[in-house]
């Protein structure tokens, strides 16, 4: 395709292109040798787990968009595959992970630990989201396709979802140096896929009632005129999504309340526009079609701006709606990745953001951050670089958008449907 | 046969002359009792002397402060950067203290027919207490001698020296650096406050979040409030020991596998409050007591039946309203006027931070453990007028409704004017009066406390378009 301004192309051709940019992401931040995929963009940047997960997840993508071939896509699934099977576990403070989890940040060529970080419940359940999809894909009897089923599945069975079952919900994380993390999980978020996955193991889930456990701290809202189950970062409404499709099934709070967590992800965006609309905050750029708030990078402390309001800026934040917190940073690529629910209101908002910053999205890849209330010598402030989390839900939410691929791949797998089964889930495609 | 016994000399002794024990002797007067009090340091209580008052006191002194500093509010105060004067904050808090303290004086119980004892109490036997050389024999008795800060278990901490909001009113000069030391409501008020008055706080809280039985979005709100008042929050971290170093105080924490020390001149200590019973020797009455305090049933009575307990030394809510009414309670239930159960009271409760976080009744979280169906309707002080124009637009109200009904089951409110919101919601709940017909009453406008009715309209339009075929 020739290199076009991206706001004259039609809507098809933008979000190809899109699509097509944020993958370019993964496959120039990949070590081919062993799959990993970097964090972000950004020199020395270890590899995030989360994002090889997802990188699993869109090489059917590619296939089916004919940037890889089958092969190729098949023979780079085996080789992450095979090396994280093969990676130490232990409790050592330098292994890949433990009782079947990884560490959230492995090195990019040896696969060890590194900034002593935790051993991540919630990355390690959207690296076996990945590590299934690629299972459920790779069904041939073409070299490395049979390899990628049984490690797919040997990864995933050896997963001891059970182990980090604490007082009645599933821990965060643990470190070597002082055992399971001290955080608590309240209110909805991106954990209905972690959830999912470990009831569904066949060799080590947890209790059926960690789920019914976690749901009793939802809290069911009527926000802005619109009932939704909250949870402020709009990213939270996203992740379980990208692999599962809740269109027309439930849970038992989501039968209480007539309705699902797609309908619902659908009300968080209605939200989000309506939020941005009213400008509480009267954040620059700000309106019904400039929205986007979720966790991410932002400006740090540029002090006081001219301003009747007195500013801080957060930098790294979990930030959210409608309660906040809040600096005028939208995360760019988040529109976009709203495609499958609501595609005008994605659309809108991406093209006006191309249209009048064209800087957020450079070779195609869109930024991690943008704050126009935030101007550094009068221009919007702009995180630096890709982050490769960003990168790969837009891959996967364009496609869910274009095809359900990744949703159909998934309501074939086992031990999703068994997961959502015993967290009570019913109807629709799950009947 | 047990041997005759002379009358009692009093019908109800009251042990402690705080909220509970002075409400209790209001009870009993109303009821025409003869009464004693018996009170071993001033009256009014914790609540007066190193509580609610002090506390509330300098706290409107820091939100004067950062009101003023906080000028790209008000035009005409633009600069504003003038210093603090410490000495006078706290004069003013001791000037509203002996303002209030009036109210409490001696005489105006004794003018009343109280006998009032200024004197440690014991129970001598089931029946009697001593009151320094005085044996006051009762019908009947109320303990109301309140709570007091916990001491420290820190290694170290003890031989360093600390504050506790017993001793912190007493500061001559404003500490550089303080170092908080738990993040309930007390912890949070005063963090704050004197972050706004100068000082560089650091405040530790071994939880996920502050103020732990608020709501998740509350407890958020109200970190980013301290982080913006320059206080540094420090969550999910556990003080490990506290140390000298070079004339200063230095506070040894872990927060997982991380490890850190903050130096800091005063520590304030505010981990929770323990129950006064040491001194009464409540075995002497039968009276069991535990851990907690003493044990008392629904109608407040103790394992003595002629004894009752009321306010801090038996309530797991440590408030003054709830000790004014337990005290009143007390009395009533023991002399048969009523049979109220504490467990039934529909308890407002408010840290006087900056926005104020305010709760009345169930959390959603326990209406659902409860296995009630429920959902909150939430108004945002961004969107409420008054709020707007007061500058004072952080925060919500969040009022829990049962599901299919327009019952009230509880109210979250993190305003400005939270204190004041929560009271129209008390009575609200109190009345019975359920969503449909809050929307329909008139509130003043503008006010932050319209956010209440506009909660109620939500629900009504929310109604309206669920019926819709």
């Amino acid at each position: 395709m020739p290199h076009v301004r991206l706001t004259r192309l039609s809507d098809d051709e933008l979000i190809e292109r899109l699509q097509q940019g944020a993958f370019a992401y993964l496959a120039a931040h990949a070590n081919t040798d062993n799959g990993l995929i970097a964090d972000t963009s950004r020199p020395g940047s270890p590899s995030s787990i989360a994002v090889v997960g997802m990188a699993l997840t869109c090489y059917p993508v590619a296939v089916q968009r004919g940037w890889m071939t089958r092969r190729a896509a098949a023979a780079l699934a085996r080789t992450t595959l095979s090396f994280l099977w093969d990676s130490p576990q232990g409790e050592q403070p330098d292994a890949s992970g433990y009782q079947g989890f990884f560490y959230h940040f492995l090195d990019m060529r040896s696969g060890r630990r590194v900034w002593h970080c935790e051993l991540s419940v919630i990355d390690t359940a959207l690296l076996m989201a990945g590590v299934l999809a690629a299972g459920r894909f790779f069904d041939g009897d073409a070299p490395d396709e049979p390899q990628v089923r049984a490690l797919s599945e040997a990864l995933y069975r050896r997963v001891d979802w059970a182990w980090v079952l604490h007082e009645g919900t599933l821990a965060q994380g643990w470190k070597p140096e002082c055992g399971f993390l001290h955080y608590g999980w309240e209110g909805y978020n991106e954990a209905t896929i972690l959830y999912v996955l470990a009831l569904g193991s066949p060799t080590h889930a947890p209790a059926a009632d960690a789920f019914a456990a976690w749901t009793l701290t939802y809290q069911w809202e009527n926000q802005l005129g619109r009932d939704v189950l909250h949870s402020g970062p709009l990213f939270t409404h996203l992740f379980s999504h990208a692999w599962i499709d809740f269109r027309g099934i439930r849970d038992a709070f989501m039968r209480e309340k007539r309705s699902d967590y797609f309908e619902n992800t659908r009300q968080a965006i209605a939200i989000q526009r309506e939020y941005a609309a009213r400008n509480p905050r009267a954040c620059v750029g700000y309106g019904r079609d400039f929205w986007g708030i979720t966790a991410g990078e932002g400006p740090y402390n540029l002090g006081t701006l001219p301003d009747l309001r007195q500013r801080r800026y957060l930098g790294y934040m979990a930030r959210g709606v409608p309660f906040g917190p809040d600096d005028g940073t939208i995360a760019p690529w988040a529109m976009l990745a709203c495609l499958p629910f609501d595609a005008e209101a994605a659309l809108r908002g991406t093209r006006q953001l191309l249209e009048h910053h064209p800087q957020i999205c450079p070779e195609d890849k869109f930024l991690s951050g943008f704050n126009p209330t935030a101007a550094v010598d009068g221009d919007p402030w702009v995180s630096q670089g890709w982050v490769g989390l960003d990168q790969g839900l837009l891959v996967m939410m364009i496609e869910n958008h274009r095809s359900d691929l990744i949703w159909r791949l998934m309501r074939g797998s086992p031990p999703l449907r068994r997961g959502l089964k015993l967290a009570g889930f019913d109807g629709g495609w799950l009947r | 046969m047990t041997s005759p016994r002379a009358q009692p000399a009093y019908d109800l002794v009251v042990v402690g002359g705080g909220p509970a024990g002075l409400a209790a002797i209001d009870a009993a007067l109303e009821l025409g009792l003869r009464c004693a009090l018996v009170e071993r340091d001033r009256l009014g209580g914790n609540s007066l002397q190193t509580g609610s008052v002090p506390s509330k006191s300098l706290i409107r002194s820091a939100l004067a402060v950062e009101s003023a500093r906080g000028s790209q509010l008000f035009e005409a105060m633009r600069g504003f950067a003038g210093g603090v004067d410490f000495a006078a904050v706290m004069a003013r808090m001791r000037t509203i203290r002996a303002r209030i303290g009036e109210f409490h004086a001696p005489e105006r119980l004794t003018a009343r027919g109280v006998e009032v004892f200024f004197c440690d109490a014991r129970f001598v036997d089931p029946r009697s207490v001593a009151a320094g050389a005085a044996t006051l024999s009762f019908k009947k008795a109320v303990v109301a001698t309140g709570a007091r800060p916990a001491q420290s278990d820190i290694p170290g901490l003890a031989q360093l020296g600390y504050l506790t909001s017993s001793t912190i009113f007493d500061l001559a000069e404003l500490p550089h650096r303080l170092g908080v030391i738990g993040g309930g409501p007390l912890g949070c008020e005063l963090a704050q406050a004197f972050a706004r008055l100068g000082s560089r706080v650091s405040i530790i809280q071994n939880e996920p979040k502050f103020l732990p039985e608020e709501e998740r979005d509350a407890a958020e709100l109200l970190s980013l409030s301290l982080s913006r008042d320059g206080v540094e929050t420090r969550l999910n971290t556990t003080v490990t020991g506290a140390r000298a170093k070079h004339g200063a105080r230095v506070i040894d924490t872990t927060n997982n596998d991380v490890h850190a020390s903050i130096e800091v001149d005063q520590i304030l200590l505010s981990v929770g409050r323990v129950p006064n019973v040491e001194a009464l020797d409540l075995g002497a009455a039968a009276i069991d007591v535990d851990a907690a305090g003493i044990r008392v049933d629904e109608h407040l009575r103790t394992s003595n039946a002629r004894v009752y307990a009321a306010g801090d030394v038996c309530m797991r809510r440590q408030f003054t309203n709830v000790a004014a009414r337990t005290g009143r309670m007390a009395v009533r239930n023991a002399f048969g006027a009523a049979r109220a159960r504490h467990d039934r009271l529909l308890i407002p409760w408010c840290t006087y931070t900056d926005p104020e976080i305010a709760h009345l009744g169930l959390h959603a979280r326990e209406a659902r453990e409860q296995g009630i169906p429920v959902k909150t309707y939430t108004i945002l002080m961004q969107d409420v007028d008054r709020a707007i124009i007061d500058a004072q637009d952080r925060g919500f109200v969040k009022i829990h409704v049962r599901e299919g009904t327009d019952e009230i089951l509880g109210a979250s409110i993190v305003a400005a004017r939270a204190s004041e919101m929560i009271n129209e919601m008390s009575v609200i709940m109190n009345a019975g009066i359920g969503m449909r017909a809050l929307a329909e009453m008139l509130h003043a406008y503008p006010a932050q406390s319209d956010a209440i009715r506009q909660a109620a309209v939500a629900f009504r339009l929310n109604a309206a378009v669920n019926s819709r075929p």
